[in-house]
């Protein structure tokens, strides 16, 4: 058992303009973005559970070109809303390195 | 068309305009001869600000250090200088102030060249007829959009194209600034115009737009410079201490695109489902399979800025374990406290009508309800109080009775006046000015890609 923060390169998350949060999981080795892909660890339903958004608001991509996973969704708060804390979506991914992967 | 001899040589001088390059990357670039450089200089990323305030994202003087290397290289190796996006937003006063700054500088150096201004602001009349005709769409998510939001907007700029650019530069103009530009826009058109398949071209400028963003580990901002041929392009960068791989081209697809395969833009979806990236050598790629489909219908991405009041805060700290184990019923009391405040003071009249926000750093300041942690695992805590109100006057107002209010929030622990929050300046408050939200995120059907985007020729020198 790993968590996903120690077998990624990087995590991280960004605004896709202010309307979309998106999600980048990027692995150094295809073994370690294998593991994850095979675990099924990492899925649509994972990201709408932790992010509380419906399954069908959550688009999922695997990119083996990049060793990566990605994920989007909508805002919780559009870009510099009022109640927005978070102005470039930056700091969003958190929950995600605890993710554990068998 | 099959050209094998074709090569269309482009340089982008950096990822946006005003955060930097070196001397030594441009150099080196135009040894290699490029038919163009263009450089994106704007983004949503600084907030609805910019485009509501008018201002740049990045300071004046650092924007006009990167123009005026672009313009000496461009002007010597006479080559069109393209930039999109001025001034951050696009609207008028950015593309005023970055005309300025280039005037500025042909003074300086003496140079002499035909300036075309692509203006991207949308005339608030032409919006409403288009959205009366229903030639305005929603993207998802979308916030309401209607002739009321028309009006308060302060400010609507439209997202051009390729078309505009390649406009101006049929009518002469050598540097072209245009507003608001589909970034892979300012470096798609051109080399489709020289007979490069739409694919491979969309495809390098969606790498090009960010600079040297797509290297293995970017240094510091810096050129980025693609090679296009008839069925693939190769991509390296300029500055021999950075390298690109095929994983950290084919991972920049990832970056800021909510989807990594299609990338929709106002003519059509480049589509890089069948891309293949392989290694030239330690620092070169090449990609091949990029696809771009046209779209059947061309649209315009909108974007606009409405103000919603004058905000002032209030920034300040919790030591006191007691108060901060009761941390949520504590603000739950300063937030009735200042509602019943603010009634008073206004005699319930519409003027003390507000926003008051606070935000918890040290709890869930970050992330706010999404924030899976729910227990307070550090010893202090900070606070922003921020109230949000239709003028300045009254946000300050608020927000200073917020701060005597939290000060002496009694607690049932300690007997007698309490002082439970540390605040930093004197005065407490800070004014931030007006507050602006983004207030539309949809799409004109115009009849002609170039009609929401009027061109302005000047011969500069």
């Amino acid at each position: 058992m790993n968590k996903l923060g120690e077998m990624a390169r990087l995590i991280r998350s960004k605004n896709a303009g202010p309307f979309e949060l998106t999600f980048d999981i990027m692995f150094e080795d295809k073994e370690s973005f294998q593991r994850v892909f095979d675990s099924n660890a990492l899925s649509q339903k994972v990201i709408a559970d932790l992010y509380r958004v419906p399954i069908e608001d959550v688009k999922f991509f695997i990119v083996p070109a990049a060793l990566a996973f990605k994920a989007s969704i909508p805002r919780p708060r559009f870009q510099g809303d009022l109640l927005d804390s978070d102005g470039h979506g930056g700091q969003q991914y958190a929950p995600l390195l605890d993710i554990e992967i068998p | 068309m099959n050209d094998d001899s074709l090569e269309v040589r482009v340089l982008s001088a950096t990822g946006v305009c005003g955060s930097g390059f070196k001397e030594s990357s441009l150099e080196k670039s135009l040894d290699m001869k490029p038919h163009f450089i263009g450089c994106d200089c704007g983004s949503t990323d600084p907030g609805p600000a910019p485009l509501g305030t008018g201002k740049t994202a990045f300071p004046r003087q650092a924007i006009k250090r990167d123009l005026r290397l672009m313009l000496l290289a461009a002007r010597r190796a006479k080559i069109p200088l393209l930039l999109g996006s001025a001034g951050t937003a696009g609207g008028r006063p950015h593309i005023a102030a970055f005309k300025e700054i280039l005037l500025e500088i042909a003074a300086e150096e003496k140079l002499a060249f035909p300036l075309a201004l692509i203006h991207s602001e949308q005339d608030k009349a032409y919006l409403k007829r288009r959205l009366r005709e229903g030639h305005i769409k929603p993207l998802k998510p979308a916030p309401e959009f209607d002739e009321g939001v028309i009006d308060r907007a302060v400010r609507i700029v439209g997202m051009m194209g390729e078309e505009p650019f390649l406009h101006a530069l049929k009518g002469g103009a050598e540097v072209v600034v245009a507003g608001r530009a589909s970034d892979c826009a300012i470096f798609a058109g051109l080399p489709i115009q020289m007979g490069i398949p739409p694919g491979i071209a969309w495809h390098a400028a969606k790498i090009l737009e960010c600079g040297a963003a797509a290297a293995v580990s970017r240094s510091s901002p810096d050129c980025m410079f693609a090679t296009l041929r008839n069925d693939h392009f190769d991509v390296e960068t300029p500055n021999p201490e950075m390298r690109c791989s095929p994983q950290s081209i084919a991972a920049h697809s990832l970056y800021e695109n909510s989807d990594p395969y299609r990338l929709v833009e106002s003519s059509g979806v480049i589509d890089l489902t069948e891309a293949r990236y392989e290694a030239l050598d330690d620092r070169r790629v090449r990609v091949r399979g990029s696809r771009f489909e046209k779209a059947k219908t061309y649209t315009v991405k909108l974007e606009g800025a409405e103000q919603v009041g004058y905000q002032s805060i209030v920034i300040g700290s919790i030591r006191d374990p007691y108060i901060i184990r009761q941390l949520d019923s504590w603000v739950e009391r300063l937030k009735q406290r200042i509602a019943a405040r603010a009634a008073e003071v206004y005699s319930g009249g519409k003027a003390g009508e507000h926003v008051f926000n606070v935000r918890i750093y040290g709890k869930d300041g970050t992330m706010g309800p999404l924030e899976p942690v729910k227990e307070i695992r550090s010893h202090e805590v900070c606070l922003v109080m921020e109230v949000t109100a239709a003028t300045q006057e009254i946000a300050t107002t608020i927000v200073s009775m917020a701060r005597h209010q939290a000060l002496h929030l009694p607690i049932p622990e300690w007997g007698g006046l309490i002082t439970g929050v540390a605040c930093i300046y004197s005065p407490a408050y800070l004014e931030r000015g007006p507050v602006y939200r983004f207030c539309v995120n949809h799409v004109v059907e115009p009849d002609d890609p170039c009609e929401m985007f009027p061109i302005e020729h000047i011969n500069v020198g």
